[in-house]
């Protein structure tokens, strides 16, 4: 079948933030879908709150609506565009639900859209566990015996039935958010609880326990015309328990014999068929008993996933590109396979490589932590050996969470170790490796954990061979013995008690060097031409480096998605490649995150899908040879890496990493700043307790502490008093390696603003100024922020660019720079400077029409500033005539526990942008983006700290007039009665009842005002936020956001908010929008 | 550490690895053989006899060997490479190692050669004769050892794989079965027998060089023509049975080297492929519905379909390469294909042939009856 002629206008819904469990694999998969789309000649039509992303460029769809994913929203792009019809599939849990929303809305009947990839009944028979379990019992198949309940009443019967433990799962959530395991009575009813108010629809499904059965995964695809074939399996090394999304897990399938394998493809046939999964791709999730090989189907996902960006990454298959294809009407054997151009995409990719995607954890943050089937991991990293052990170390160094490989956690006796190993956790690998370590058989370890005895063998090989690497001498066979088990030279090197610089300066005396295999989809049967590539140690590899008179340049990504660092550096790396490309450069990328857009094998001329150790780059620059290393696009991941890369002679572009270090490092960087007459807010550096009291004495309490070397505002902390700081360092110097302590004046109550600059050397452009809307000391990845600039003088502004350039100028900036600065009383503090991209450069991006990543790309590879630009847009002279708002995405409801409260640590997981004429718009925008959709009526509860009770006056009396009733806690109440405001008065927590949390509950309050106080007890506040947060009521926590939230009421009172594609705002810019 | 093995092929390459199967010397064809699953299958399928199978995919022996899963008594194939064999295999189905299980059945075996670098050289140049020795260090006269094997072109190795007496299938035999088959057994798998007992049918196996009035004797309501191994051409007698069961116009039902044999008998020609199809992953359209079946397959020769009369169609056709997979014959009740349907190991969606095959012996017996 042809694609079909009577669609020509295409709605493609994207996934909005990144949260946990729905990361930058939306964004593949949706640049992926778009381009597809428009290869064959449709008009696309883009809605997606996220500007972080690649598909958001305004070159990726015709139209792009950079609007809240919202029922409402949806409604007025499709009002707007009436496209004929809209693909849901490439969007993840977000996009469905959107879908689902619309049509229950009517939505979609009345302006007639069609539904492509997933029929709507097709989505509820995958989503609804009852509809599920009738469609899986009609075609025989088996499933964990379930009941389905809508309130907690019947849980006594219900848990006869199932026994203890059950799985509580709630319906239509994302990552299995709201769901858990309950092992007794109690446990079952407050979980229920918890589902019940996490499932939008009230469903709530109990099953029976499949605890350590085995589970796999099969990643499948099906045309109109019922071809279907299996793109790869993917087995977890975790049992049954653990979300798929928290397990470490292996492609293909190593434990299924070929008949068991092909009863579970035949399984997974009928239910595509049954579910009616039509065009495109579907997950499909099966349980094996270990020991008597009882398969159960236990759920299915009609669109492609974080799992099929990892089977398309693992096999090469392009699972999103060719799922776009089937949705307008291709069958299977119509559509090319894009690698080996030869043979069709209807096939089955046989791989010769196994393939490891580990979790990564915030265990910075959260330390470790139980895991179980709600998703918690922020992130992952994928590794492609020739063996399992190759691809395991491979993967675990590529975490970057410190570990080097497969490394064993604190030594202990074997009864603990075993225990600690029985628990799912976030460090449970290390547990088991120092298990093997301290001599537990596998057999003892798969009983308790569940673990499959094959993996435990395989890891024990690991622990048996280190034994022997501690005695033997490292000659030419043992170091390539170690390599090709995946023993990193930073292993060796602490195996050896030697460096690691040692022992590769060893190996490859010996000679002992990797070789690049080729990913091409069916085992070497066909010759193939895709350029990506991973490193084995065997005796010949299938690549000769990129060769040709055109200049090269390696980009280093930004590894797996983490606090601090995430999809904004994919998206920079990725422009960073399209630059190079666009002037003929040959852009080589290197990453081990399987979710993003620059794994994509065409998004570079080449791909090194490998860990960013210096090990590994070095080994790919060292073939290479490029003319140029890009390491300011990544994060901090490549940055670690620059000095020792350009120690080694690799000629990095752009900034040198010596004036990185000047920028990183307190006392050059505050020498800088008094050479140019810059303010900065006074500080020092301690090594001791006492040193930091002197310094904080000295600057004035309250002060900022953190650690040197941090991303993400780790472990930084505002400190008020003696007491608090000592406790803050006698912590901090035992837990790092870097003891040193910067200890800064806080500039309290200050306003904040992020600046975005690229430097050819000679000009300075300013690209973005964007001014927080918290107050300073929320770290500014977690504060909303609006550009231009919503309440600053023009002079303080004009201060802000002034000083950026000549920081800019002073560190001999060729490319990025971002500098964050504090204005407090008129006075322009700069806090820090970045030479490299910020987390803002995409929002910048989108807002100013203008590619800012390639422009640096352009600037470091030597082109002038001046000829990339018009001369207004350089000089900064004109406004945008409208504003963006970006507001951060905060993943507190997973982490059930967590105070919902802001500050210098960065918590947030995505961002989302609001796009309007206005500032109070675009910032109701950003808000109703975020999933805050402010109110315009009803009841308000103020309770404020007393530093803030004057603030709130007008911003009380504002409300009142608007006609919201106002309700407070007693003190609050009191001073607004004095100000002549009545409010009602509830009862504090632990005051009697109703208090403040009852009144939530009953939902009789529609907005809360809560400042947290900095330094007295904060428990009432938390459970009122707390609170909030589970029932999404809008809470504000900060002043400053509060003056943005009223004016955006007052304007939402008038009218309801409009839509408009990126496309037509440019219009309105004076200059040509330069994506292309 | 195991003992060293050598790897030599004819066009000189010769590679160092460990013995991971039987001690001693083998010889063969080699081809590589991309199936992720199933080498428990491909180690028992005769029609690998005279080959030495490399594996691409690295990890082999994961899960075992079972007892559920040999496609025959016994390995017929010369020689095993992989990248790496597993001591410790976990399925709850598994009764031994694959390693136990080659030293058993005396299969020279090796691991830790880079097998993809292997595949590609026989991409590049073809299928080619080599051998592997646990015993022999020396590389130049392994590589003369490799040259001065037999080529597959021209033996009969159906002949050499072939039961030696008629037999009846026994294991899920149906108790009262509707049907008969007669089975000429070139080398066949089992998942053929049970693929016929599963659709209810008696098969009565007999030996690859009996007679066309022999197998008329058992008055079976078709006959299938068996997979097995090697070159079509010198099965004369298989060739000539075959043409007397088509006199006969009883139904037939050919795969693998059985559709190759119907080819000739019908009046075709063979040839040989570079290096053939070895593979669970093969798309073939099925050109009656315009379905894609994906396949498993394992043939080093092939049907010119030109070279067919008329009356001959080609039913389907491999997406990969274009080449044709399946026959039927217009006027008389014979068909073939040169996919397995039986799959082990492999995906199960050509099991409908079975089902047309039936359905062909059930119209013969009404039209008898009428």
């Amino acid at each position: 079948m042809p694609k079909r002629d009577d669609i020509r206008k295409i709605l493609v819904i994207g996934s909005g933030s990144i949260v946990i469990g729905q990361g930058c694999e939306f964004d593949y998969s949706g640049t992926q879908g778009l381009k597809a789309l428009r290869e064959e000649g449709y008009e696309t039509v883009l809605i997606n709150s996220n500007p972080a992303t690649i598909m958001t460029d305004p070159e990726l769809a015709d139209r792009t609506y950079i609007e809240p994913l919202t029922p409402e929203f949806l409604e007025k792009v499709l009002a707007a565009e009436r496209p004929q019809a809209l693909l849901p599939t490439l969007g993840g849990q977000t996009a469905l639900n959107l879908t689902v929303a619309a049509a229950e809305r009517g939505a979609l009947k009345r302006f007639g859209v069609e539904v492509l990839g997933a029929r709507l009944e097709t989505i509820r028979k995958a989503e609804d566990r009852q509809l599920f379990k009738q469609a899986m019992q009609k075609i025989g198949l088996d499933l964990p015996r379930s009941v389905v309940v809508t309130d907690a009443s019947d849980l006594k019967q219900v848990s006869r039935e199932l026994g203890f433990p059950v799985i509580v799962r709630a319906s239509f959530t994302l990552g299995g958010t709201g769901g858990g395991i309950a092992y007794h009575f109690d446990e079952l009813r407050q979980r229920v609880h918890q589902a019940l108010e996490a499932s939008p629809v009230k469903k709530v499904l109990l099953e029976e326990s499949l605890l350590g059965w085995k589970e796999y995964e099969l990643e499948v695809m099906r045309d109109r015309k019922d071809n279907f074939v299996v793109i790869c399996t993917i087995e977890n090394l975790d049992p049954m328990g653990v979300h798929t999304g928290d397990s470490i897990t292996v492609a293909p399938a190593q434990t299924l014999t070929d008949r068991q394998y092909q009863e579970m493809r035949d399984d997974a046939k009928r239910i595509i068929s049954e579910v009616g999964v039509e065009t495109g791709g579907c997950n499909i999730q099966f349980a094996v008993h270990p020991r008597t090989g009882r398969r159960v189907v236990i759920e299915i996902n009609p669109r492609v996933s974080r799992s099929s960006a990892l089977a398309s990454k693992a096999t090469g298959f392009p699972i999103a590109r060719i799922a776009a294809k089937l949705a307008v009407g291709y069958g299977l054997d119509e559509l090319p396979n894009d690698i080996t151009k030869a043979t069709p995409a209807c096939f089955e990719p046989a791989i010769d490589y196994v393939v490891v995607k580990a979790p990564r954890f915030a265990s910075e943050k959260f330390g470790e932590f139980t895991l179980d089937t709600a998703m918690k991991s922020v992130g992952e990293a994928m590794a492609i050996g020739r063996t399992f052990k190759e691809a395991l170390q491979k993967a675990l160094r590529g975490l970057e969470s410190g570990k080097k490989g497969l490394e064993g956690s604190q030594a202990a006796d074997p009864e603990t170790l075993l225990q600690r190993a029985a628990t799912p956790s976030s460090a449970r690998l290390y547990h088991v490796k120092a298990a093997l370590d301290a001599g537990v058989p596998p057999e003892r370890l798969a009983e308790a954990s569940r673990i499959d005895p094959w993996f435990l063998d395989q890891m024990r090989d690991l622990a048996d061979f280190e034994k022997e690497l501690g005695t033997a001498p490292l000659d030419a066979e043992l170091l390539r013995r170690a390599k090709r088990l995946g023993f990193s030279d930073a292993q060796l090197a602490r195996a050896k008690k030697t460096s690691e610089a040692a022992v590769r300066a060893r190996r490859r005396r010996l000679g002992v060097r990797p070789v690049y295999k080729l990913v091409d989809t069916c085992a070497g049967e066909f010759p193939s031409s895709t350029p990506y590539f991973y490193s084995t140690y065997e005796p010949s590899g299938d690549l000769a480096p990129v060769r040709g008179k055109a200049k090269k340049v390696v980009i280093l990504g930004s590894g797996p998605t983490r606090f601090g660092q995430g999809i904004e550096f994919d998206y920079c790396c990725v422009q960073a490649s399209k630059a190079l490309r666009a002037l003929g450069w040959r852009s080589v990328m290197v990453n081990c995150n399987p979710e993003t857009v620059s794994t994509d094998y065409d998004a570079s001329d080449r791909l090194y899908f490998e860990p960013l150790t210096l090990e590994d780059v070095l080994e790919i620059v060292d073939l290479e040879k490029p003319d140029g290393v890009i390491v300011q696009f990544g994060g901090q991941t490549p940055l670690n890496l620059a000095v020792a890369l350009e120690k080694a002679g690799v000629p990095i572009l752009g900034t040198k990493p010596s004036a990185i270090d000047i920028a990183e490092d307190r006392r050059l960087f505050g020498a800088a700043l008094k050479k140019l007459k810059i303010l900065a807010p006074e500080s020092g550096i301690a090594n001791t307790p006492e040193q930091a009291r002197r310094i904080a004495r000295r600057v004035g309490y309250p002060v900022m502490v953190r650690p040197s070397y941090v991303l993400g505002g780790r472990a930084m902390e505002i400190v008020y008093d003696d007491a608090a700081l000592l406790d803050y360092v006698s912590r901090a110097l035992k837990a790092s390696a870097h003891p040193s302590i910067l200890v800064d004046r806080f500039l309290a109550d200050a306003a904040e603003l992020d600046v975005d600059a690229v430097c050819d050397g000679k000009d300075v452009w300013i690209a973005g100024v964007m001014e927080h809307i918290e107050e300073a000391g929320i770290h500014s990845g977690d504060s909303a922020c609006t550009l231009p600039p919503h309440s600053l003088a023009p002079s303080v502004l004009a201060t802000v660019r002034e000083h950026t350039r000549k920081l800019a100028l002073h560190l001999k900036v060729r490319g990025l720079i971002n500098v964050q600065y504090a204005v407090k009383d008129g006075a322009v503090y700069v806090l820090e400077a970045n030479p490299r991209a910020s987390r803002t450069v995409p929002f910048v991006s989108k807002a100013a029409g203008l590619p800012v990543a390639r422009i640096a790309t352009w600037v470091m590879m030597g082109r002038p500033l001046k000829k990339l630009l018009p001369a207004a847009v350089l000089k900064g002279t004109f406004e945008l005539p409208y504003t963006a708002t970006k507001e951060a995405v905060l993943p507190f409801i997973k982490f059930p526990g967590v105070d919902p409260r802001l500050g210098p640590e960065m918590k947030s997981t995505g961002e989302v942008m609001g796009l309007d004429a206005d500032f109070p718009r675009s910032f109701a925008k950003s808000q109703e983006a975020a999933g805050l959709s402010l109110p315009t009526e009803g009841a308000v509860f103020l309770s404020v700290r007393d530093e803030d009770k004057p603030e709130i006056l007008h911003v009380a009396r504002s409300l009142k007039q608007m006609g919201f009733t106002l309700v407070a806690t007693r003190n609050t109440a009191d001073f607004l009665t004095r100000h002549g405001l009545v409010a009602e008065r509830v009862a504090k927590i632990g005051e009697g009842k109703p208090d403040v949390v009852d009144l939530l509950k009953q939902r009789s309050l529609s907005l809360v005002i809560n400042t947290p106080s900095g330094k007295r007890s904060r428990a009432d506040g938390y459970a009122i936020r707390r609170t909030t947060l589970e029932l999404d009521i809008p809470c504000i926590t900060n002043i400053r956001s509060l003056g943005a939230a009223v004016h955006a009421i007052s304007v939402l009172k008038g009218a309801s908010l409009g839509v408009k594609p990126l496309q037509e705002h440019y219009k309105s810019l004076p200059y040509a929008v330069a994506f292309k | 550490m195991n003992n060293k093995a050598w790897l030599a092929l004819e066009d000189g390459t010769v590679l160092v690895g460990e013995a991971c199967g039987a001690s001693g010397e083998a010889g063969g064809e080699f081809v590589f053989n991309t199936a992720m699953t199933g080498y428990q299958e491909v180690l028992t399928d005769p029609s690998y006899a005279g080959q030495c199978v490399v594996m691409t995919y690295p990890l082999i022996g994961n899960y075992g060997i079972t007892a559920r899963d040999h496609e025959s008594a016994r390995p017929r194939l010369s020689g095993f490479v992989v990248r790496e064999l597993c001591r410790r295999p976990s399925n709850h189905e598994s009764v031994e190692s694959a390693g136990d299980f080659l030293r058993k059945h005396g299969v020279v075996a090796i691991e830790g050669v880079d097998t993809r670098a292997l595949t590609l050289r026989l991409r590049e140049k073809g299928a080619l004769r080599g051998v592997i020795s646990t015993l022999d260090a020396d590389p130049r006269r392994l590589v003369a050892k490799a040259r001065a094997l037999p080529s597959m072109t021209g033996q009969n190795l159906a002949e050499v794989v072939t039961c030696e007496k008629p037999y009846e299938w026994e294991e899920n035999a149906p108790a009262k079965p509707a049907l008969h088959v007669a089975v000429m057994d070139f080398g066949v798998k089992y998942g053929i027998l049970r693929g016929l007992a599963a659709m209810g049918a008696r098969a009565t196996v007999v030996p690859a060089a009996t007679g066309a009035a022999e197998i008329l004797r058992l008055k079976p309501d078709g006959v299938l023509l068996s997979n097995g191994p090697g070159d079509p051409e010198p099965v004369t007698r298989g060739v000539d049975a075959i043409k007397g069961l088509l006199d006969a116009r009883l139904p037939i039902f050919g795969i693998c080297l059985g559709h190759q044999l119907l080819g000739l008998a019908l009046g075709g020609r063979t040839f040989k492929l570079k290096f053939g199809h070895h593979g669970l992953n093969h798309p073939v359209k099925d050109l009656a519905t315009g379905k894609i079946e994906i396949t498993s397959q394992n043939h080093g020769f092939c049907v010119d379909l030109k070279s067919l009369p008329k009356q001959v169609k080609t039913t389907h056709v491999n997406l990969n390469d274009g080449t044709s997979e399946g026959m039927a014959h217009m006027e008389l009740p014979v068909f073939s294909v040169q996919y397995h349907p039986e799959a082990s190991a492999g995906p199960h969606d050509s099991r409908y042939l079975f089902e047309r095959f039936r359905a062909l012996m059930i119209n013969r017996r009404e039209a008898l009856r009428a």
